[in-house]
């Protein structure tokens, strides 16, 4: 049994996307138990798969049992089994909590808002698992494809906000095709073990390095790295509660995870470094990304749309750490994948608790919130202290990391890019946390609201209350734990170049 | 210079029509006309991976002809038939362009609902003057 475990992460929930409708059909309300208990079983099975490699090392499955190079590989490593792991359980805790914010934004769209759920959870665990190349496009396209027709759903601008991502987005995902095939073209394989045996012979060959420039900037699209990010903001601030929630932690952590596939296992190291100069050029973006995404999230009084902003910065980090090329700086930049996916996340899920109160989204209504709800509240000061670095908190490990990758690597200003940017976070989540726990009460005559004097408790659900809970304790477990997490998991699935 | 463009006319008719594609998605107005020229960026690389499983030298489709019982030619030559794995690639690649299509049409039917045109600078000026109709109150 437990050897088909990498199949059964992804054939469960995309058969089971297959169903909803129709369950969804007669039965609307059975549309989340039944996604609740799909979802379960991939998480199960990549725990299982996580701690099957932590014990005995990768491995592979041979889909329908073709040998890898003509068939397709399912390839579980280090890497992959973290990343499935969090995928999974973002995923289960994202369908948790959708209930309320669904009858708010997409009432009556249940079975629709599920099966697509499930595709998506399918296509990001199937980019992750796989082992051959055209595989990662097909289940790219399958993300990237539901994901649109998730975010068209949303408040005003989202339909035009959706047609920018999916040109924008096709482009990406069309890039990286050609980039598949100019490999395809030089070596006559599409699975990336073989590939990987194949090319340190090719490496000055011009066609690989225009495959190589493709994948790059095709990739750099999917993950909204500066100047490639203008579909970000719109698309994830408009999209719906439960769906901005869904995608926008995973969707550029899966791609920032194609990235260091691409450079670390598909091509070697030194012909990223020697061959081509790309971990220079991709530092600098990163540093302009990190403080154009810190200036621009300072501008927004939205706080979703802050928060995307503050996500292109984080993306910024992680290329940063790629870029410099060294072990404590991609260690770095893995953690900083995991923990940054569950601290955007709890991010989205304390403003969709928020929102579905009825509170506004802009940052003078986070007035007083402390006492309205102080649970959710007490999440987010959770997730502004690992943002900006607070050490019991997961966010001031993987910076850590990071800075002492740009240190060894002496690049000075990528480290004073990143103390910097966390001076940015921190004035951008202490001026929320100020309004609302420090701001005055209103005691002149003026501006008197009989709701104001006595402001009642007035907390999210259980179902959105519960995930954002799980969330900020896993954010501040994931802190301590992340010493162990780097020797049980990470440390292998650095390249041992380095 | 000619021989050179003629030598590899395949990749010279995939750029062309990406560069159209491109021009179309980034230069047009109109959100049908972007659409358009997304499809042809898509067909371009369709039709470049097509161009690349082609061999010279009389290659053929590869249906390799038996007796009907399994009991195929016993010397199958790669270099008399084409390489099919580009155009079963493409197959996979022209479904995932038709399902984009259909969601772009789709997103597309939503934004005409909402704003009755399809011609972005008017989108926009409506969207704009519904914001400050928003902060005016």
């Amino acid at each position: 049994m437990s050897e088909q475990f990498p199949a059964l992460i992804i054939v469960v929930p995309l058969l089971g996307a297959f169903l909803t409708p129709i369950i969804g059909w007669r039965y609307r309300q059975l549309c989340r138990p039944w996604a609740l208990m799909i979802l379960a079983i991939p998480l199960c099975a990549s725990c299982e798969t996580l701690l099957e490699v932590v014990r005995t090392g990768p491995f592979s499955y041979n889909l329908g049992g073709w040998a890898p190079p003509w068939g397709i590989e399912y390839r579980v490593d280090y890497l992959s089994g973290l990343m499935l792991v969090l995928i999974a359980a973002i995923g289960l805790l994202a369908a948790f909590n959708a209930k309320p914010g669904i009858t708010m934004d997409i009432r009556g769209k249940e079975s629709q808002f599920y099966t697509l759920l499930l595709l998506q959870i399918t296509g990001l665990l199937g980019i992750v698992i796989t082992g051959d190349l055209f595989n990662v496009f097909v289940f790219l396209e399958i993300s990237s494809l539901s994901g649109y027709g998730l975010i068209a759903h949303g408040e005003d601008g989202a339909p035009m906000a959706t047609f920018n991502y999916i040109i924008i987005g096709t482009i990406g995902a069309s890039f990286y095709l050609l980039g598949v095939g100019y490999l395809y073209m030089a070596t006559g394989s599409l699975n990336i073990a073989d590939l990987a045996a194949i090319l340190p012979n090719l490496y000055h060959s011009k066609v690989i390095l225009v495959g190589f420039a493709f994948f790059t900037t095709g990739v750099a699209i999917k993950m909204g790295l500066f100047p490639l990010h203008v579909w970000m903001p719109d698309a994830y601030t408009t999209a719906p509660g439960p769906v901005s929630t869904l995608i926008a932690p995973l969707m550029t952590k899966v791609a920032a995870y194609i990235l260091i596939r691409i450079m670390f296992t598909l091509f070697q190291p030194e012909f990223s470094i020697s061959v081509v100069p790309v971990a220079t050029i991709l530092g600098w973006m990163a540093v302009v990304a990190i403080i154009i995404g810190g200036i621009k999230a300072l501008a927004q009084t939205d706080i979703k749309r802050m928060v995307t902003y503050i996500m292109i910065a984080e993306v910024g980090y992680i290329v940063m750490g790629i870029s410099v090329m060294n072990r404590p700086g991609l260690t770095g930049a893995i953690l900083h994948i995991v923990n940054d996916a569950c601290m955007i996340f709890c991010l989205f899920l304390v403003i969709g608790a928020i929102s579905y109160k009825g509170h506004g989204r802009e940052i003078y209504h986070f007035q007083h919130l402390n006492k309205k709800m102080p649970f959710t509240m007490a999440a987010f000061v959770i997730v502004a202290l690992s943002m900006c670095g607070i050490p019991p908190a997961c966010g001031f490990f993987s910076k850590w990391y990071l800075i002492m990758g740009t240190i060894m690597a002496k690049q000075w200003i990528f480290s004073i890019t990143l103390l910097g940017s966390s001076l940015v976070n921190g004035v951008l989540f202490f001026r929320i946390i100020e309004k609302a726990y420090l701001a005055p009460p209103e005691d002149g005559a003026h501006d008197h609201d009989p709701e104001e004097e006595d402001i009642v408790r007035d907390e999210a659900p259980a179902s959105m209350l519960i995930p954002i809970l799980i969330t900020a304790a896993i954010i501040i477990i994931l802190g301590p734990l992340s010493g162990k997490i780097i020797a049980a998991v990470i440390q292998h699935a650095v390249p041992a170049a380095f | 210079m000619l021989e050179y463009i003629l030598a590899k006319y395949n990749f010279w008719i995939y750029v062309v029509l990406m560069m159209i594609g491109l021009y179309a998605m980034m230069g047009k107005r109109n959100l049908v006309k972007k659409l358009i020229g997304m499809n042809i960026f898509q067909t371009s690389i369709i039709l470049f991976f097509v161009s690349i499983g082609v061999k010279k030298g009389g290659a053929t489709v590869p249906i390799i002809m038996g007796d009907g019982h399994g009991h195929g030619q016993h010397l199958i030559q790669a270099a008399d038939y084409l390489n099919p794995l580009p155009h079963v690639l493409m197959l996979t690649a022209i479904v995932v362009s038709i399902a984009t299509t259909g969601v772009a049409l789709a997103t597309l039917i939503l934004i005409y609902k909402r704003y009755h045109t399809l011609e972005e600078d008017e989108i926009m000026a409506i969207r704009k003057e519904a914001s400050s109709y928003k902060t005016l109150g």
